[in-house]
């Protein structure tokens, strides 16, 4: 790792973010959990299989069209338990609050974090509140850990992709990043771009009522669609083929992207998951998604492939690409 | 997604295509000029189309790219002054000058913005008027007249804290350069869109007329890149090079006159050092004496004299196409969009972080 400081990049979920797991905090915790590097460790305990993670939020701007900083961080470890099959059940909740901070606003953060844990069907059952002196924070960071419980029968994971497999999303990506960034910089669109933040436990639910062969599971949060797919595709020793004309992207978001030199693939979601399941269980799966009101407009987009091992797209005139991680932070065009 | 779309239609895609195999006879190679050329002909998988006798070269048009190790220590030099705030566009944060980037001063303190536009830039000024805001003015035809029009607002409102590094670059000049340099075969350019709609088509004529060389303005959906190869291909095969507006939606041979009259009163025409190209005669900008108040270089005097390139990469060769990415020693292992060497691996639309993010399987 070059540098004697953290950079941004260091926390942009790119290679970068990579690059200091693996030199830092890999080598001082290093344990069969949490070397697996998925997005919550699976642990066992007295028979009971069990899944752990948790996550910080430090959004700006605090409230966004779609959402604010509470819902994000029920919603957010909410969907790191799901995507291992777990039912969430229990989460923390720690607060670092600025100087200053009005009582009215975290009311409201309050409010969304409670209705949001609602609909999931989970209980907040620990907290921690700490206020800094102005200026040594920007307003309300949290952090959120989560609790859930995994069935005997579930197998999911990032390494389990296997050729001829299909890959689901379960909607339009795109929508958290660009809903964010308007926000932050002021940009209004003629039609409103709102965040997909969303708990996905009981989209998980339906799909494994289904099947329980779901290969792998994984929530495109940062570095969007493109960077999980490389993640599913570099666990599973596989790679992966997808259409750019099935992946649905809302035409506002287009607009957006193009307009602010953004590429919608390496764009944040919050309310959205990428399956990957074996061929003969895909279209069942997929009716199965589009019952429920977070994969209405879920996709087959393309499948797993055996060689070569890398994520590409067949483009909608036709040629074929290389889609890579993220590398660096999102910038905008200057030309 | 209309207007959109229309242009990335597949069956017309196969029917230009079809069109380009019948015409081409002969080995060409076409340079575009433009990064975001670059990274549209990538994204949509137009080189792995076309038949093998076209190659695509990339040329200089990367404003990130082409700037000089010596803007960028100025730039740090100014952003680790006191009370100073260095607006800049985001791809400039992480390439690497001399001994730091702006990425790194940001870290260690630095107030360091990144704005969208010059305007961002004057009102982050208007809001720190005890602070003395400088917007690092990058970029091509297609950025300078909106940072003179800043500077021509800020004159009107009596401002005394905006200020503006101008590293501003012409583009015919740089093509002119390309032709004259031994070591580069160009036989057709493919003209930058954004910057035609700004000077037009009449700037470019002097290269078919001077070097038999055939120009044509593009768009930048796939079907506009591909409808200007076909008409570059056609021009090539019938020996009669003329400059070609393939992106009339936008661009007029007159180009923008309001545009070009506001670069005119506040900006004069000055030789220019590019990266990898050297002194270029008559291909920058700098302030007009009327506006001299507003250049950072005077009002802030620092000396970076000691400006030093990195050693052993090959962006300079890369700009000019006589290098492919692959080619350099750092592609891929050492220099990564990550880690960059040098600033075509930085830039979003530098030719190195293109070949990376998407080059290969074509």
């Amino acid at each position: 790792m070059r540098g004697d400081r953290v950079l941004l990049s260091h926390g942009s979920g790119s290679k970068a973010s990579h690059e200091l797991v693996a030199e830092l905090f890999l080598p001082a915790f290093s344990n069969p959990y949490l070397d697996q590097l998925n997005d919550q460790a699976v642990l066992e305990a007295d028979g009971l299989r069990l899944a752990y993670t948790t996550d910080s939020y430090v959004v700006d701007p605090i409230f966004f069209p779609g959402g604010d900083i509470g819902k994000l961080a029920v919603c957010g470890t909410v969907n790191d338990l799901a995507m291992s099959g777990a039912t969430p059940l229990y989460l923390s909740a720690g607060f670092i609050i600025e100087e200053g901070f009005p009582i009215d606003k975290l009311r409201t953060v309050i409010g969304s974090m409670k209705q949001a844990a609602e609909e999931a069907n989970v209980k907040i059952v620990a907290g921690d509140t700490k206020v800094v002196g102005k200026g040594n924070a920007d307003e309300l960071f949290i952090n959120t850990s989560g609790i859930g419980i995994i069935s005997k029968d579930i197998d999911i994971s990032g390494s389990g992709a296997k050729a001829g497999d299909k890959v689901i999303i379960s909607g339009s990506i795109g929508d958290h990043g660009i809903a964010v960034l308007s926000r932050r910089e002021g940009l209004e669109f003629d039609v409103p771009i709102v965040s997909d933040c969303a708990p996905l436990n009981a989209l998980v639910a339906d799909m494994l009522s289904v099947t329980r062969n779901i290969h792998c599971l994984r929530d495109p949060t940062r570095g969007g669609l493109a960077t999980i797919l490389n993640e599913l595709a570099s666990q599973s020793n596989a790679g992966i083929l997808i259409e750019e004309t099935k992946i649905p992207v809302k035409d506002a978001i287009k607009g957006a992207c193009e307009l602010l030199g953004y590429d919608p693939l390496y764009v944040a979601n919050e309310g959205k998951l990428v399956a990957i399941v074996p061929a003969e269980d895909a279209s069942q799966v997929l009716a199965k998604m589009r019952e429920n009101k977070y994969g209405r407009d879920a996709e087959i987009i393309g499948e797993v492939i055996a060689e070569p091992r890398r994520v590409l797209l067949k483009t909608a005139i036709g040629g074929t690409r290389i889609v890579d991680m993220l590398a660096g932070e999102l910038l905008p065009r200057i030309c | 997604m209309k207007y959109l779309d229309e242009y990335r239609d597949p069956e017309l895609a196969k029917k230009l295509i079809a069109s380009i195999k019948a015409t081409s006879r002969r080995e060409v190679r076409l340079t575009e000029v433009c990064g975001t050329h670059t990274v549209a002909i990538f994204r949509s998988g137009i080189r792995g189309m076309l038949p093998e006798n076209i190659s695509l070269l990339s040329g200089p048009g990367c404003p990130v790219c082409v700037t000089p190790n010596e803007d960028i220590d100025t730039a740090i030099a100014i952003a680790r002054q006191e009370d100073t705030i260095l607006a800049t566009f985001g791809d400039m944060i992480k390439v690497p000058g001399s001994r730091s980037s702006l990425e790194i001063e940001r870290a260690e303190g630095a107030d360091i913005r990144v704005v969208y536009s010059s305007l961002d830039a004057l009102e982050i000024a208007r809001q720190n008027p005890r602070k003395k805001v400088m917007l690092f003015g990058i970029g091509f035809e297609t950025t300078s007249p909106t940072i003179a029009s800043a500077v021509l607002s800020a004159e009107s409102e009596n401002m005394d804290n905006f200020f503006v590094l101008v590293s501003h670059k012409l583009i015919p000049p740089a093509m002119k350069a390309l032709l004259d340099a031994e070591d580069v075969r160009i036989d057709g350019f493919l003209c930058p869109g954004h910057v035609s709609a700004i000077i037009g088509s009449r700037p470019y004529e002097f290269i078919p007329e001077d070097y038999g060389v055939p120009c044509v303005i593009v768009g930048f959906e796939p079907l506009d890149i591909l409808h200007s190869i076909l008409m570059a291909i056609r021009q090539l095969e019938s020996g009669n090079a003329r400059v070609e507006i393939g992106y009339r939606r936008a661009v007029r041979p007159e180009g923008n006159i309001t545009a070009l009259k506001i670069l005119e009163q506040v900006f004069e025409i000055c030789d220019a050092p590019w990266r990898g190209l050297g002194l270029i005669p008559r291909s920058g900008l700098r302030f007009r004496k009327e506006y001299g108040r507003f250049d950072a270089r005077s009002a802030f005097g620092v000396d970076v004299s000691a400006s030093s390139e990195p050693e052993g990469c090959l962006c300079g060769e890369i700009l000019r196409g006589a290098k492919m990415p692959p080619d350099c020693q750092f592609y891929g292992e050492a220099c990564t969009p990550d880690n960059p060497i040098g600033p075509c691996m930085v830039s979003s639309e530098g030719t190195c972080a293109a070949y990376f993010r998407y080059g290969g399987f074509v």
